[in-house]
């Protein structure tokens, strides 16, 4: 294997640079993303359990709907496609003078999407609290928005923790299929340095160990996290 | 939205054919290759070696960490330099696709190799079978059954990977629709198209997984 190593190149400018700006691109395409999952997500997965019929229909086609169709596509229905659906002014408006299209498009993509997959965790926490305890509840004369407050939501997100853990992992994984829509996050940005540089093995062994370092903190956060929300008695905490 | 162009979809339809079938070959395969490097993974981390277990537990863990795109282009940059000469993207991709689900469907089996009871192990040991028939005889042929629906449902998830061949422009589904799109300026019909088939396949192999976990149920 013929190859000239050149480790110093990571450390050179513009490279360095690059990998920094990358950095930043794919926290704030994750983190942003994350927050719209969140909201997205908890309020499908409350929905999936209600009892109103209309409702769970709802929300049950959203999850199908965006688990089923890969997210590259989405990401290039949300790119390409809805400009030329939405009302002419909106699209006009979309194409030309929103800010930021590309990341735009990736947090509201990668958010939409990842919360179907936040939704059907909640769904399982709510599921696994179990129907005694609703009825218990309702039997104490609790109303539905009462029951969900005061005892479903609090048991079953202190629940979800650990496999929110690896939804919050693969959220930062995901974003960066950004790159296909032009963002230049870390991922891009490794390929960027490999491509005029001939360096790839440097550049790609940067991103993987930035990458990993990421899993490694948010793995170690949400630990912590873990240990603080977990409720003696229940399942996470048990044996 | 009046003007959707159905024809332009109907006159490409044996190019995009073309495209599933490759999405659907490199599905199958990774997802074989996938099942049996998994599985010896899952057995290494199983198997009480400490060197064994460490490796598998660590290639896990970093594979897991890092996006697949990463790891796509890791392999088309990687495996031509190590062979010395450039072969297709399709095997750079199958060998990425390959090591990647291998280290999702390790935990799968893994998950699975634990559901079978202790007492079934030690009553095979008991009657003299060695380790590797132990395994090969008792646990992975009842692990394996245990495990059909979550296989399935991690071979969808492979297929939507799939599509992420588009950054190597290998001609996949993804990639020929969405050459068709731009070459004739119809985006919005060939990506709801695409859309669409994916979902179906998608959504039908979901039915299905659900039904295989109501035989079991029964």
């Amino acid at each position: 294997m013929d190859y000239n190593w050149n480790w110093t190149v990571l450390f050179q400018e513009p490279y360095l640079g690059w990998l920094i700006s990358g950095v930043r691109w794919t926290f704030s395409v994750a983190l942003a993303a994350w927050v719209i999952a969140m909201a997205v997500g908890i309020a499908v997965g409350v929905g999936r359990t209600v009892p109103s019929r209309p409702i769970r229909f709802i929300c049950t086609a959203y999850v199908e709907l965006f688990r089923n169709v890969p997210l590259l596509v989405q990401l290039f229905l949300w790119y390409f496609v809805v400009p030329e659906l939405v009302p002419d002014d909106a699209g006009r408006w979309m194409k030309r003078d929103m800010p930021n299209p590309e990341y735009v498009t990736a947090v509201v993509a990668l958010g939409l999407y990842t919360a179907s997959r936040v939704a059907e965790q909640v769904r399982a926490g709510i599921e696994a609290v179990g129907k005694g305890l609703t009825k218990a509840a309702y039997a104490n004369g609790l109303s539905v928005g009462q029951t969900y407050r005061h005892v479903l939501l609090p048991i079953s997100f202190r629940m979800i923790v650990p496999p929110m853990t690896s939804e919050f992992l693969t959220i930062f994984k995901n974003s960066s299929l950004a790159l296909t829509i032009g963002l230049l996050e870390l991922t891009a940005q490794s390929r960027q340095i490999a491509e005029y540089t001939f360096q790839g093995f440097e550049a790609y062994a940067a991103a993987t160990v930035i990458y990993i370092s990421i899993a490694l903190l948010a793995t170690i956060l949400m630990h912590g996290l873990e240990r603080y929300s977990r409720i003696p008695g229940f399942i996470s905490g048990g044996r | 939205m009046g003007d959707f162009d159905f024809q332009v979809i109907i006159e490409n339809l044996p190019f995009l054919w073309q495209g599933l079938q490759m999405s659907l070959l490199l599905t199958v395969l990774a997802m074989l290759g996938g099942i049996v490097a998994g599985t010896i993974l899952a057995l290494m981390r199983l198997s009480g070696v400490a060197p064994l277990s460490i490796f598998a537990a660590t290639y896990v863990y970093l594979i897991r960490s890092v996006p697949l795109i990463l790891i796509i282009f890791w392999f088309y940059f990687l495996v031509p330099l190590a062979l010395g000469r450039p072969i297709g993207s399709f095997y750079s991709a199958l060998i990425a696709f390959t090591l990647f689900e291998a280290a999702y469907y390790s935990e799968i089996i893994r998950a699975g190799i634990q559901s079978v009871r202790r007492g079934q192990v030690q009553a095979g040991r008991a009657t003299g079978l060695s380790y590797m028939q132990v395994q090969r005889y008792i646990v992975l042929p009842q692990a394996f059954r245990n495990m059909i629906p979550i296989l399935v449902t991690q071979g969808i998830i492979l297929f939507q990977d799939t599509s992420l061949v588009f950054v190597v422009s290998l001609r996949d589904f993804m990639t020929d629709s969405s050459i068709i799109a731009r070459t004739e300026g119809r985006l919005i019909e060939m990506y709801i198209f695409a859309a669409l088939v994916y979902f179906v396949i998608c959504f039908a192999g979901s039915l299905f997984v659900r039904r295989l976990q109501g035989a079991r149920n029964t």
